[in-house]
């Protein structure tokens, strides 16, 4: 039985459809490439794991239990983390606050309860030194590099030791060291046992860290295969459309 | 920037990195220096020993009882504005909320009811309209600015009907104890002055060590990424008018007190007063920038100018203009800052 199981997954605004039909299997310890052009349904298809869109039909199961996410925290609760195409981030707010936004560690006196800073501050600490980022806890997000933002991001899916974490285009926008440091971290969290998901254009990254690869075209997956078994020239052509699927 | 060999993962390194980066970090002076209400209070502190100078009256603990009261009731409203106003939003209707609080107040109290249900009464009516209010923009995603407005027109409509265009000032059996409310002391501070106090303190606690508070900023800051990351932001946003509507309604209730009469004209262009004082506080009215403190504090340098202006001769009609003017500077201020910081 797989880790993460969707079935049949359709979601369709409006007149657009989306996602049709898309069934994906995600296995433990295994990163998988989720490729396609733009508009293809890569971001629409995390945000329904994710629980920020309710599919339209379909199911999502995780260890076989089949869930209906209502919001985001209702996914996170059962271990699976996000880090969003734009990375999700408050401008305004402090690295440590948006590491924690929306599970904030609270301290209680008496009947009120308050923002736990403390412990915000040194546990965020911790998992910049971890990720070897030269983050400050402290620092307001609107003043940091691309890297530090997208180590801000990623901290995020760090609070718990989640079972899938899903990276909507996380090299996007910053430097070639950092992109190495993002790919030794997704080989981390693999090694620890979890399920990535990497969304990324980027061929080379895909075919350095993923063990399967996925393509999208227009809602559907028209591929989906060992990295082993493919390459870069069939995923061009399989995202392009001049090869139709595989 | 840090320099690199700082940065190996070993377990005993992560002190070290702590005490490096915190070293690089703002300063808490820095912080302060660089924040407007620090500027304000530093401007509102000269305003007060120049006016001395000029005219020795002005520090006398009369007049001072008198400013204080008076910006007390704009101060109060400012605070529930500047939740709004943290949240990207804006409320343009607390004026006449304050107006059909005063009115639903004064009819309660003149059919001799309880003080107690009269302030009830009017607190639940503040607490409605900014409920109304936030529905309207936070779950059925209309422009604030357009909501409001049209709450603007409502409220102060209903208070003209109820009060059947009459002004209201026999109070029933109950009056002295209401009339306390907003028009007592307590140690020679006025009450209003009082509440807005606490009420400062209550709202700068909340905005700065809850998670509601820290909501409202992220949802000025980045709502999508604010929605994406689970907060509550319809919620919250609902949850932040309502909270506008009952300051609106605390200012009414303390003000009809003080007055010992209401009328339904009561608040009519107070909305302005209350932003600009949001505004000159540092409130960015595009949403996630502000504080308690400054809403507090801006409202006593607009009491402490207009007054000052008074005493200077300038005939009262001059306050609108000046208001405006100062939105529009504090605005201007603010985009100058921003693009510095950028
Ligand atoms: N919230 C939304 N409302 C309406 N249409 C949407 C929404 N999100 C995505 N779409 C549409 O769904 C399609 C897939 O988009 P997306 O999942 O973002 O593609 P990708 O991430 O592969 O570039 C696009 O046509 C896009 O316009
Ligand atoms: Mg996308």
């Amino acid at each position: 039985m797989a880790l993460l199981e969707l079935r049949d997954i359709s979601k369709h605004f409006g007149a657009i459809e989306a996602l049709r039909g898309v069934d994906l299997d995600l296995e433990r310890g295994e990163v998988v490439g989720l490729m396609g052009d733009n508009g293809a349904g890569k971001s629409t298809l995390v945000k329904c794991i994710a629980g920020n869109f309710r599919p339209s039909t379909g199911e999502i199961r995780l260890d076989g239990e089949v869930q209906h996410f209502h919001k985001p925290a209702d996914a996170r609760e059962r271990g699976i983390e996000v880090v969003y195409q734009d990375l999700a981030l408050c401008n305004n707010l402090t690295a440590a606050e948006n590491v924690f936004l929306g599970r904030e560690p609270k301290k209680s006196y008496g009947p009120f309860k308050f923002l736990d800073y403390a412990q915000m501050y040194t546990r965020s600490g911790e998992i910049f030194a971890e990720l070897k980022s030269e983050t400050r806890p402290r620092d307001l997000v609107k003043r940091m590099s691309g890297g530090q933002r997208q180590a801000v991001a990623i901290a995020r899916t760090r609070l718990k030791d989640a079972k899938v974490v899903l990276m909507d285009e996380p090299t996007a926008a910053i430097s070639v060291r950092q992109v190495k440091e993002v790919l030794d971290l997704i080989l981390r969290l693999r090694d620890k046992g979890m399920a990535v998901v990497l969304i990324s254009h980027r061929m080379p990254d895909v075919f350095t860290v993923c063990d399967r690869v996925v393509v999208m075209r227009r809602g559907t997956k028209v591929a989906d295969k060992a990295i082993a078994d493919s390459s870069p020239e069939e995923v061009t052509g399989l995202i392009t459309g001049a090869i139709r699927a595989a | 920037m840090a320099d690199s060999t700082q940065h190996s993962a070993t377990v005993q390194d992560f002190a070290r990195i702590d005490e490096v980066t915190a070293l690089k970090e703002r300063t808490i002076a820095q912080k302060v220096f660089a924040s407007q209400p620090f500027w304000v209070t530093i401007a509102l502190i000269l305003i007060c020993l120049i006016m001395n100078w000029v005219e020795p009256t002005f520090l006398t603990s009369g007049n001072l009882y008198n400013i204080t009261r008076n910006f007390a009731f704009i101060g109060i409203m400012a605070l529930g504005m500047t939740a709004v106003i943290l949240t990207g939003g804006i409320d343009l209707s607390v004026g006449s909320v304050m107006g059909l609080v005063g009115v639903v107040c004064g009819l309660l109290l003149q059919a001799e009811s309880h003080w107690a249900v009269a302030v009830l009464a009017g607190l639940a009516t503040g607490a409605l309209a900014g409920a109304v209010n936030g529905v309207l923009i936070a779950y059925l995603r209309l422009p604030p600015f357009v909501v409001t407005l049209g709450m603007l027109s409502v409220a102060r409509s209903l208070a003209v009907v109820l009060s059947q265009n009459k002004m209201i000032y026999e109070f029933g059996p109950y009056a002295d104890q209401f009339n306390w409310i907003g028009g007592g002391q307590i140690l020679g501070i006025s009450n209003p002055v009082w509440m807005l106090v606490l009420l400062t303190a209550l709202f700068g606690l909340v905005f700065n060590f809850s998670a509601w508070g820290r909501y409202l900023y992220a949802i000025g800051g980045n709502e999508n990424a604010a929605r994406l990351t689970g907060v509550p932001v319809d919620r919250i946003k609902l949850q932040a008018y309502v909270a506008a509507g009952l300051t609106a309604a605390i200012a009414a209730v303390m003000i009809v007190g003080w007055q010992g009469s209401a009328i339904n004209a009561l608040g009519t262009g107070y909305e302005l007063r209350v932003i600009a004082s949001t505004v000159i506080g540092g409130a960015n009215l595009m949403g996630g920038e502000g504080g308690a403190y400054g809403a507090f504090v801006g409202a006593a340098l607009i009491e402490v100018i207009r007054n000052a202006l008074l005493m200077a001769g300038v005939d009262s009609n001059w306050q609108g203009t000046f208001v405006g003017a100062f939105i529009v500077l504090a605005v201007l201020l603010e985009r100058i800052r921003g693009k510095k910081s950028d």
